[in-house]
Formats: C-alpha cells, sequence, structure tokens
C-alpha cells in the first residue's frame, strides 16, 4: 500500500515542530526573557534568523517556546476530551437506544452549544487568564467530539458476528467495550485526535491573542500575534512570521490527518470533505 | 410536520434551559459571594453590602435564577455593576455591529464556497480540482484574525482602500459596510475553505446517485443534471455544515473585532472580564449561547422543509 504524499508532508511538518518545541527545552538561540532594547525590531539578519519584537527579543527563540506552549496546551485538551468523551461514547454505544445513550447524547449536543471560546469567557472571567484555562476551555469542547465519533464507530461495531461471541462468552458490555470495541474503532479515534490538535493550536492561537490563553512572560504564538499587531505598519516581519508558524503546524497536522485516514481506510478517498 | 417541529421547539427549549442553569451556577456560585468577588479583596464590607442588596443577592439561589431567566424572556438583562446602565441597553448596542457582521462573513463564505465546491466537483481529478483542494487545504489552516492582519497590511496600510479599524455607525450604511468588509472577509474565507470541502465531497457523493444516471439517460447533458438535479441534494449536508459554522463565525466574530477595534459584543465581553463585570459576562454567554442553539434548530427545521423524509420519526 503507498503511503501518499500528504502523509509524508504531514509527518514531515508535524515532527519539525516538535523537534523545534524540544530543543527549545534544552537550548533555544537566545534568552526569550533577555529585552535588548537598543536591537528592537531588526529585520531577519545573520544574529536573529527571524529577527526581533518591539523589546528586541529573538523571534526564533520566540517561536521555539511558544511552540511548547501551544503543543502543550492543543495535546493535553486532546487528551481531556478522549479521556472523557471515549468512555462516554463506548457507554451510550453499549446503552444504545437506551434512555441513558439518549441523556449522554443530549448532555453532548448542549456542551456543542458553547463554542470553546465562550467556554473560555466563563472560565476566565471567574479564574482569571492563563494556558490551564485555555486547555481546560478546548478540552470541555473536545469532550462532546469524541464522545460522538465513538459512539458512532462503536455502533457499527456492535453488529458484528465477533461481538455476538464475545457475548455468548459470557462477556459484559462494559468488557467487550474496552476488549474488543475499543481496539477496532481506534483508527478513527487518531485520525480525530489529530484533527482535534490541529483545531485546539488554532484556537490556543485565537484564546491567547485575545488575552485568554498564556499570560506573560510564557512566550505563545497568539500573543506574539497580538503584541505585533499595533507595529504591524512598521516591522511587518515581527506579525508574519508567527501567523505563517501557525498556519504551517496546522496545515502539517491537517495533512497528517488526511493522510493518515487515507491510509488507513483508501476506499473513500475521494470522497472526503 | 407538526410534530417534528413540536418536538424540535421542546429540545431547544430545555437545551436552553440547561444552558442558562450551567451558566447561572457557574457565575453565581463558583466565585463564592459574587459582589465580593466583583469588587476585588480590598472593598470595604458595607459597599459589598450594598452591591449585593443591588444585585438581588440577598434572596436565595432558586428565586434568584428564576428572576433572571424571567427577566431575560422580557429582555430586562440586569444593570451593569461597571456601567451603571442596563445590560439589555449595552449589548443593543453591540449586537448592531457583532451579528451584521457574522451574517455578512455567512453570506460571503456561502457564495464563495458553493461555486467553488461545486467547480472542484465536476472538475474531480483534474489539476483544477486538486489546485482548488489545495487552496483550500491552506484557508483551513488559516488563523482568521492573523489573516485579518495581513489584509490590513494590504488593503489598509498598502493600498489605503479601507481603514484599519473603528465604525462609523450605520447612519450612512455605506461606510458601515465598508468599515465591516475586511473583517468580514477575514472570517468567510477560512469558514469557506471548510465549506468548499463539504460542498465538493457532497456533489461528488449525489452525481453517483442512480436519479443522476435516470437524468443523463433522459437526455440531459451532465452541466443540465448537476444543476436541475445534483446541487438541491448536495446542499443539505452543506446546510448543516453552515449552522454549525454558525457558532465558529459568531466567536470568530468576537476575536476580529479586536484586530479592527470594532464596537461589537466581543470588546464588550473583553472588557466586562477584566472589569469583573459577572453581570455583563453572564448576558453576553447566554446570548451567544441562544444564537446558537437557534440557529441550530433554525437549520432542523430547514432541512425538514427541504427533504422530507427527514420529517418522519426514526424507528
Amino acid at each position: 500500500m503507498r503511503v501518499g504524499a500528504n502523509l509524508i508532508a504531514g509527518i514531515g511538518l508535524s515532527v519539525f515542530f516538535l523537534a523545534l518545541a524540544g530543543v527549545s527545552l534544552v537550548w533555544t538561540p537566545y534568552d526569550v526573557t533577555l529585552l535588548v532594547v537598543g536591537d528592537r525590531l531588526q529585520p531577519p539578519s545573520q544574529a536573529h534568523w527571524l529577527g526581533t519584537d518591539h523589546f528586541g527579543r529573538d523571534i526564533l527563540s520566540m517561536i521555539m517556546v511558544g511552540a511548547r506552549t501551544s503543543i502543550a496546551v492543543a495535546l493535553i485538551a486532546v487528551g481531556v476530551g478522549v479521556i472523557f468523551g471515549v468512555p462516554l461514547g463506548l457507554f451510550a454505544a453499549a446503552m444504545r437506544g437506551s434512555l441513558a445513550d439518549e441523556i449522554v447524547m443530549r448532555g453532548n449536543d448542549l456542551v456543542f452549544a458553547f463554542p470553546a471560546l465562550v467556554i473560555a469567557i466563563l472560565i476566565t472571567a471567574i479564574f482569571g487568564p492563563g494556558a490551564v484555562n485555555a486547555i481546560i476551555a478546548i478540552g470541555i469542547f473536545n469532550i462532546p467530539v469524541f464522545a460522538r465519533v465513538a459512539r458512532g464507530a462503536a455502533l457499527s461495531v456492535w453488529t458484528r458476528e465477533f461481538i455476538m461471541a464475545a457475548r455468548l462468552s459470557g462477556k459484559g458490555s462494559a468488557h467487550i467495550s474496552f476488549e474488543h470495541i475499543l481496539p477496532n474503532i481506534a483508527n478513527t479515534l487518531i485520525v480525530q485526535a489529530t484533527i482535534q490538535f490541529s483545531l485546539g493550536i488554532l484556537a490556543e492561537a485565537g484564546l491567547a491573542y485575545v488575552g485568554l490563553g498564556a499570560q506573560p512572560p510564557q512566550p505563545s504564538w497568539g500573543r506574539m500575534l497580538a503584541e505585533a499587531q499595533t507595529m504591524i505598519a512598521l516591522a511587518p516581519h515581527v506579525a508574519i512570521i508567527p501567523g505563517l508558524t501557525i498556519v504551517l503546524m496546522v496545515l502539517g497536522l491537517n495533512l497528517f490527518g488526511d493522510g493518515l485516514r487515507d491510509y488507513l481506510d483508501p476506499r473513500l478517498r475521494e470522497r472526503r470533505p | 410536520m407538526a410534530v417534528f417541529v413540536l418536538k424540535r421547539l421542546a429540545s431547544l427549549l430545555a437545551s436552553l434551559l440547561f444552558a442558562s442553569l450551567a451558566i447561572f451556577l457557574v457565575l453565581e456560585v463558583l466565585p463564592g459571594d459574587p459582589a465580593a468577588f466583583m469588587l476585588g479583596l480590598n472593598a470595604a464590607p458595607d459597599t459589598v453590602a450594598a452591591l449585593r442588596e443591588q444585585l438581588g443577592l440577598t434572596a436565595p439561589l432558586p428565586q434568584r435564577y428564576f428572576g433572571w431567566l424571567a427577566g431575560m424572556t422580557v429582555g430586562d438583562f440586569g444593570i451593569s455593576y461597571t456601567y451603571r446602565v442596563p445590560v439589555s441597553d449595552l449589548i443593543g448596542a453591540r449586537v448592531q455591529v457583532s451579528v451584521p457582521l457574522a451574517a455578512y462573513a455567512l453570506t460571503l463564505s456561502t457564495l464563495i464556497a458553493i461555486p467553488v465546491g461545486a467547480i472542484a466537483a465536476s472538475a474531480r481529478n483534474t489539476p483544477l480540482d486538486a489546485g482548488i483542494m489545495g487552496m483550500t487545504q491552506l484557508g483551513v489552516a488559516l488563523p482568521n484574525f492573523w489573516f485579518a492582519m495581513l489584509l490590513v497590511l494590504v488593503f489598509s496600510v498598502g493600498l489605503r482602500w479601507f481603514s484599519a479599524g473603528g465604525f462609523p455607525g450605520w447612519d450612512d450604511p455605506f461606510a458601515a459596510m465598508r468599515a465591516l468588509t475586511l473583517p468580514a472577509v477575514a472570517l468567510a474565507l477560512p469558514q469557506a475553505a471548510i465549506l468548499a470541502r463539504v460542498m465538493r465531497s457532497s456533489l461528488l457523493d449525489t452525481l453517483d446517485q442512480e436519479y443522476m444516471r435516470t437524468a443523463r439517460a433522459k437526455g440531459l447533458s451532465q452541466g443540465q443534471a448537476l444543476r436541475r438535479h445534483a446541487l438541491r441534494n448536495a446542499l443539505i449536508p452543506v446546510l448543516t455544515i453552515m449552522g454549525l459554522q454558525f457558532s465558529f463565525l459568531l466567536a470568530g466574530a468576537i476575536i476580529i473585532e479586536n484586530v479592527f477595534f470594532l464596537p461589537g459584543l466581543g470588546r464588550l465581553v473583553f472588557q466586562a472580564i477584566s472589569a469583573r463585570d459577572l453581570v455583563v459576562v453572564r448576558s453576553v454567554v447566554m446570548l451567544l449561547v441562544f444564537a446558537v442553539v437557534t440557529v441550530n434548530f433554525l437549520v432542523d427545521f430547514t432541512y425538514a422543509l427541504v427533504d422530507p423524509r427527514l420529517r418522519r420519526p426514526v424507528s
């Protein structure tokens, strides 16, 4: 089976940004807390590959450390969605047609009515802004997504013969859900996780941009954009570089997700939105 | 049809009730004493007591919740603690910016996405299709607020065609629309990318249906069959996605308002958060949720109008 170009490009971009975040843990070209006002708004040069911002901070170093914030927030939010959403979806599928199924699904619809931004507004109004609140807001938004996908995928597995065999051997619903259903819907869940990861990166950037996410001095791509906004006419690179970074990271994850889906289930390749 | 509408209406009301309860509990119970929270640490006890009185916090919790609900049904959202004016006045002024912005963006996004998606589908597996799909892939990855900044850089700073921000009010509708154009484009294009992809895949599905083969066998050309039969059927999933996108557009509008300094709901709610004005936060959040839930109800309703099969009860 051929590995698609999408998948390769997606893996390449995703690994690049993960590596960037990883390297920033031990090394960055400059200290991101170092303010050198004399060097402010420098264009890209040999000393500063991506230039400097209005405080003279090295943009490449900030992008590297910012990658850590974005990836951590989006990844943990996916984790929250999976940990709470998948068992809910499996439970609803196991109880399909019952009142419990109905309650879980209506609860899902209800959470769906709250966009991540609205949840973030509610949480921030009480607890103040911060990266943790961004995780909670995006995580809560992810729960119904995973519950719905898990339920849908699980329902079709429940009709298969080997599940019948498992039931005849006396296994209970919970046992079957985790031992037989979950491994069979793992592919679907992994693809969904990639999509939610990329949506999480976008959402984190948006929240940080409006001041509901990571707070100074913690670098974050969204906040870099917020700070660059007033200087866009003066030094466009300060706004262009963080934005382009977000686009490439999200594009990488989307290509990775699409490629993975095609690789795991090539039959419907042409049809997908 | 009547049963279908009544059932959906009941579930709409239930959703709104639960959502209001969730918002009420988060903002009234989590901070402990909302009055003390809103005034901060250094407030004098008698000031807190006065605000408690003003906010009606002396009443028991259920009475406050139902009082809030009853007020909202007649358009009374309470008095803003920072602005000292009715919240409904504050919201009324802001809605005139945010809602037209979201609607403008939705219109643009639909006008772009449907033809683009249809062209990609009818040119399937050609370089044109691949090019369109590549562009949409890029559009999906675009943060709208960053795209907005690029638009400002090109069309305001560079070409000077539009102002970089601000809103002149609706007295001059032409100037108002002009001020909303860049924000609407910034909001619309990333959404159009998603919608065009849905349109393409939905049209590809209908192109293989038997009624399409029948239409071709009757002597219609591919283009005629597409226009007369496939398009209408392909629009059904597109409509659903448009409903879901409305909540993203509204959230996006709130963020985009920051780029263009537009006096909309977003600016109001972010100022309210920093001023700890929970009365305003609660009302704006409830309004946003109300908009999302209601639009999805309308989509379901339209869906049933377009496709009679969906009105039948599911066994």
